[in-house]
């Protein structure tokens, strides 16, 4: 982090009002994922729904930060890590944004398997949801202590979420094969992984930001990725 | 046009500058390249500009100035007993702040240089030097009609670019610029600056400046002082977006104190 204040003060409110906004669309993101999972795992479609409603504040408050970055961007003509860390809100707004739109989706899949018959592989997806939930979590501290080091570790561990999803994927494909009539549900089921998947996968684009607002340089692109989906699966 | 683009045209070793008591530069090794922009940055008094009227011994009018080190230009001392400063500096030509034309006609500001150093053999040659050097200038087309005016008549915008077709015309190989556009107005600014690109074809071009703006539009490297040090020296893209020294980040972030 850069030491010390700028000379123009507001300049640094400037900032710190951007780190603040997106810790504000960190904590609601955080909220629609929880209760999206929630959702799921105690087949409450009312609350799905109020995580479909909530959802639409994500969108007001990615615009809202895009506006307030681009005009410290034209008035302050920020320079080095002032303005990497003004490149990456927009990024990362953009990104919280998306893992919003998930949570929404996987609240609208709640609906539909609240009404659905209980499946036992509903528990390992909500297991699955709770370590993503986990590294948003983190990925959101390591942001705002500008903390590289975690930043990394997150990236790095997203690898157990890909694992979780090829398992969830296996498992639930071989229900179908066993029994059609589990198609449509499954399908559910495997969209939800899928979201949760890419939200693990969003937040390591967040762990990502991070390493380069504080090191001035991209991360790269060797992260350790799960196998292909559906290895191993016979293909009928 | 060659591309000598990463040959050294002038390298400076260990330079130390003392006024009097006082330790204005201490310790600066730099190189300017050939065909290359150099900006120099810093805060006021860090001895940016004392060390760019080094570069063509412009600090030899000031008695209690004592330089140490070396520098050379294309090998050769800057500073050895043979070197005529006349003569060097029609080679490293310097523009200043303050557009300051000589009190004599546009024409006879861009031929003075030429004429003292004996460059041209007649008339036709002078007149052609003069016309070549208002062309890339920039500014022929706005004087082409009066050049017989004084040169004081000119805006300043068209001062300025006429005291640099003066130091283009005795065709010198490196250019010094110390705060070129600082009294310009926007628009003649990015005249100057469109200018400093194209100068850069044929010269080494080395610039003060106190906006950063500018040291990140112009030029290609950049060096940054602080208190007679250089801090860092490096490639203006790496300078302005990720400087390695904590004052350089420090300073271009608007953080000094």
């Amino acid at each position: 982090m850069t030491k010390g204040r700028h000379i123009v003060s507001a300049f640094d409110d400037d900032l710190i009002t951007v780190q603040a906004k997106i810790s504000e669309m960190g904590g609601l993101v955080e909220v629609l994922l929880s209760e999206a999972l929630e959702a799921l795992k105690n087949r409450d479609a009312e609350l799905a729904q109020a995580v479909i409603l909530k959802d639409k504040q994500m969108d007001a408050m990615e615009i809202g930060l895009e506006e307030l970055a681009t005009q410290i961007i034209a008035l302050r003509q920020p320079m080095a890590q002032d303005l990497r860390v003004l490149l990456s809100a927009i990024k990362i707004a953009s990104t919280l944004e998306r893992i919003g739109d998930l949570a929404k989706n996987i609240a609208r899949r709640a609906i539909y398997l609240s009404e659905a018959k209980p499946v036992k592989i509903s528990h390992s997806i909500v297991h699955m949801g709770q370590e993503t939930l986990r590294q948003l979590s983190e990925v959101l501290d390591a942001h705002s202590q500008r903390n590289a080091e975690l930043a990394v570790d997150i990236w790095n561990r997203d690898v157990e979420i890909d694992e979780m999803y090829n398992a969830i994927f296996r498992e639930v494909v071989t229900y179908m094969m066993e029994d059609s009539r589990m198609i449509g549900l499954g399908s559910q089921l495997l969209f939800v992984a899928k979201n949760l998947e890419r939200i693990g996968d969003h937040t390591t684009h967040i762990s990502e930001m991070i390493y380069y607002v504080v090191k001035g340089e991209p991360l790269g692109d060797d992260r350790p990725k799960g196998e292909p989906i559906g290895l191993g699966v016979s293909p009928f | 046009m060659s591309d000598m683009t990463d040959t050294v045209k002038i390298s400076t070793k260990n330079v130390d500058v003392f006024y009097g008591d006082n330790h204005a530069i201490n310790d600066v090794s730099v190189d300017i390249l050939h065909n290359t922009v150099t900006a120099f940055i810093g805060p006021s008094g860090c001895g940016k500009s004392t060390f760019l009227r080094c570069l063509n011994r412009m600090n030899d009018t000031i008695d209690s100035c004592k330089i140490t080190g070396d520098l050379l230009m294309d090998g050769e001392d800057i500073y050895a007993k043979s070197v005529d400063p006349v003569q060097l500096r029609a080679k490293v030509g310097m523009v200043f702040q303050k557009p300051n034309p000589f009190p004599k006609s546009i024409f006879d500001n861009v031929a003075y240089g030429p004429r003292i150093h004996g460059l041209v053999g007649n008339k036709t040659d002078l007149e052609e030097v003069v016309e070549k050097s208002l062309r890339r200038a920039a500014i022929w087309k706005e004087v082409k009609d009066r050049l017989h005016a004084p040169g004081t008549s000119l805006s300043g915008g068209q001062q300025q670019r006429l005291c640099i077709a003066r130091a283009i015309a005795t065709a010198p190989e490196v250019l010094l610029m110390d705060e070129p556009a600082s009294a310009l107005d926007p628009i003649a600014t990015a005249q100057i600056e469109e200018l400093i690109d194209e100068l850069r074809h044929n010269y080494s071009v080395v610039i003060v400046t106190h906006s950063m703006q500018q040291a990140a539009r112009v030029s290609q490297k950049t060096a940054f002082f602080h208190l007679g040090d250089m801090v860092e020296y490096g490639d203006t893209s790496t300078i302005f977006t990720n400087p390695v020294d904590q004052r350089t980040q420090d300073y271009i972030t608007g953080r000094f104190g």
